[in-house]
């Protein structure tokens, strides 16, 4: 079978971000950027499946500037055999994303999509529902287990209260979570390697597809901030300040 | 303006969330009508109804909805959804799996994790981890938006009387099926929901040790969570994590302990009226945030803790 995978670029986890002092974006110009982690999870997944000889092929695909070919060339490194980035200068939306892939997928025919629950940028959690929505495929989301078997996908998800298992028809979209799998590092011959995989290039207007947003952000801000705490020497001050200073506590 | 609010619950019992999601929907202005799509729901429905502001309640009462199985639910709000101006949803796990599907489907670009109206098609909601709020403008026909919780005050589950309208829809894509589910039991209560969360991180060193947290939060009637730390190392299950990905809370009193205090924690209980940390590294970040930090030991400071309240 094959297995497409969907990879974003974005700033990386460790760095904070925050609001340019005019408020009209976020200041990321110089930020160090890396594949989303959820996606790299997806990735690992898809590696996984081929190393057990339930997939063949795995294509990684990414929307976003030509630099998102880096983040392309990480997940081959990582075992994708080949690679598509649907170049564009501008901040696309979950929904704009879907539909790029739909077209991609209209394509590719591929059996299993895998891809990340949420980029930590836009935080949105959207993508892998609408490209369900638009393509007719069953979801399995926030997967923390993943099992192909008899033409379906057996998927775990991490669901507020615990753990739901759903049985869904191939082809299908699975969206990472945390605990899928833990990905490995990227060797050095891999990674030369990965820098001679194909990587084809197309846009969302090759495709077909409308980008124009829908949702325009008007203004950006820090979040309030806390004020500085006090430190308590030991417990017993602890508790007479929450007793009675904070009165959370009685 | 006319409002469909989607409802959380477990065909018998409306959750909490809901009213949440009604106050939202409240702070938009309009009639507001509630969704119950369930299997055997009328106990549900007949919850909702009762919900202060509420006009109407949508019953769609069908095997196919039982478990919210997002393949078949989307369809049903996408359908009936058009004729409305707003669908609300609440960021629960449920909502977060249908909402983008039923905006796909209506090809709106749906809104997640609002935490203020501003307008009738403006909202606020945090992006990366919270570290920046955007104001957002939508210019869909119908505004497709998931609501967090923690940022609307519920309304009262009691005192409406609208009416109940069974709804004889049925969607059934018949391309999922759902196989079990593994529901945590606790009789504490739910981390959202809590009026005092005490989380452990990686500082609690396994498992086991959690019953030093679990003592307290009886002592409190408080609910237990975890960092994503105790999360991936196994220690407890991933329905206790809090963060940017994991649950977001924000209760009257927050205690972290052995939590170091990562930007992605932070996003999940910065809200919090009161934060507590005890942590043994006094360079922690999670100190910076914290209006009452404590630099001991957990091992000393929670069981010295337990026997002071």
């Amino acid at each position: 079978m094959k297995i497409l995978v969907a990879v974003k670029r974005v700033v990386d986890y460790n760095v904070k971000v925050r609001p340019k002092s005019d408020g009209t974006d976020v200041d990321i110009a110089n930020a160090k950027m890396s594949i989303n982690p959820f996606c790299e999870i997806a990735v690992e997944e898809a590696v996984r499946l081929k190393e057990k000889g339930v997939a063949t092929e795995i294509v990684a695909v990414s929307m976003g500037p030509k630099q998102s070919q880096e983040q392309i060339r990480t997940a081959m490194a990582l075992g994708a055999d080949r690679g598509i980035l649907v170049e564009s200068d501008e901040a696309l939306e979950p929904l704009a994303i879907a539909k790029c892939l739909k077209a991609i997928i209209a394509n590719e025919s591929p059996d299993l999509v895998i891809m990340g629950k949420q980029s930590i940028d836009g935080d949105n959690n959207q993508t892998g529902q609408m490209l369900g929505a638009l393509t007719s495929m069953p979801q399995g989301t926030f997967a923390s287990e993943v099992e192909v078997a008899d033409g379906k996908v057996k998927v775990t998800r991490e669901v507020d209260g615990g753990l739901q298992t759903v049985e869904l028809n191939l082809p299908a979209i699975v969206t990472t979570d945390l605990r899928l799998n833990e990905p490995r590092y990227a060797s050095l011959p891999n990674i030369m390697k990965a820098k001679k995989k194909p990587l084809d290039t197309t846009t969302p207007a090759d495709l077909g597809v409308d980008v124009s947003p829908r949702v325009q952000t008007l203004k950006v801000e820090p979040p309030a901030e806390r004020q500085a705490g006090i430190k308590v020497a030991d417990v017993a001050e602890l508790v007479d300040k929450l007793k009675n200073e904070a009165k959370v506590i009685s | 303006m006319s409002i469909l609010v989607i409802a959380e619950h477990d065909n018998a019992s409306l959750n909490g969330a809901t009213l949440n999601v009604v106050a939202a929907a409240k702070a938009i202005g309009g009639d507001i009508e509630v969704l119950v799509a369930g299997s055997d729901c009328a106990a549900a429905g007949d919850a909702a109804a009762k919900v202060d502001g509420v006009s109407k309640v949508l019953v769609a009462d069908n095997a196919a909805y039982g478990h919210q199985l997002a393949e078949n639910v989307s369809l049903l709000v996408a359908e009936i959804g058009k004729n409305y101006t707003h669908i609300l949803f609440p960021a629960t796990s449920n909502g977060k799996n249908i909402a983008p599907r039923a905006a796909a489907l209506l090809d709106v670009q749906a809104i997640s994790d609002i935490i203020s109206v501003e307008s009738a098609d403006t909202f606020k909601r945090p992006i990366y981890a919270g570290n920046v709020i955007a104001t957002v403008q939508s210019s869909d026909a119908v505004k497709v938006l998931t609501v967090r919780g923690t940022a609307f005050d519920g309304v009262a589950a009691e005192g409406g009387s609208a009416a109940v309208e069974a709804l004889a829809s049925v969607d059934d894509a018949g391309i999922s099926a759902f196989v079990g589910e593994e529901l945590a039991k606790s009789d504490r209560p739910d981390l959202t929901a809590a009026s005092i969360v005490i989380s452990g991180g990686r500082g609690m060193q396994n498992g086991d040790n959690f019953e030093m947290l679990y003592k307290v939060a009886d002592k409190l009637g408080a609910a237990v969570g975890a960092s994503r730390a105790a999360v991936d190392a196994g220690f407890v299950p991933n329905d206790m994590q809090v963060g940017q990905t994991g649950k977001i809370v924000a209760p009257d009193l927050y205690v972290a302990v052995g939590i170091s205090g990562a930007i992605q924690h932070l996003a999940g209980m910065k809200d919090s009226k009161v934060i507590v940390a005890i942590n043994k590294d006094e360079e922690a970040p999670i100190f910076q945030v914290a209006d009452y930090g404590l630099v001991a030991d957990l091992f000393d400071a929670i069981p010295e803790l337990e026997n002071s309240i």
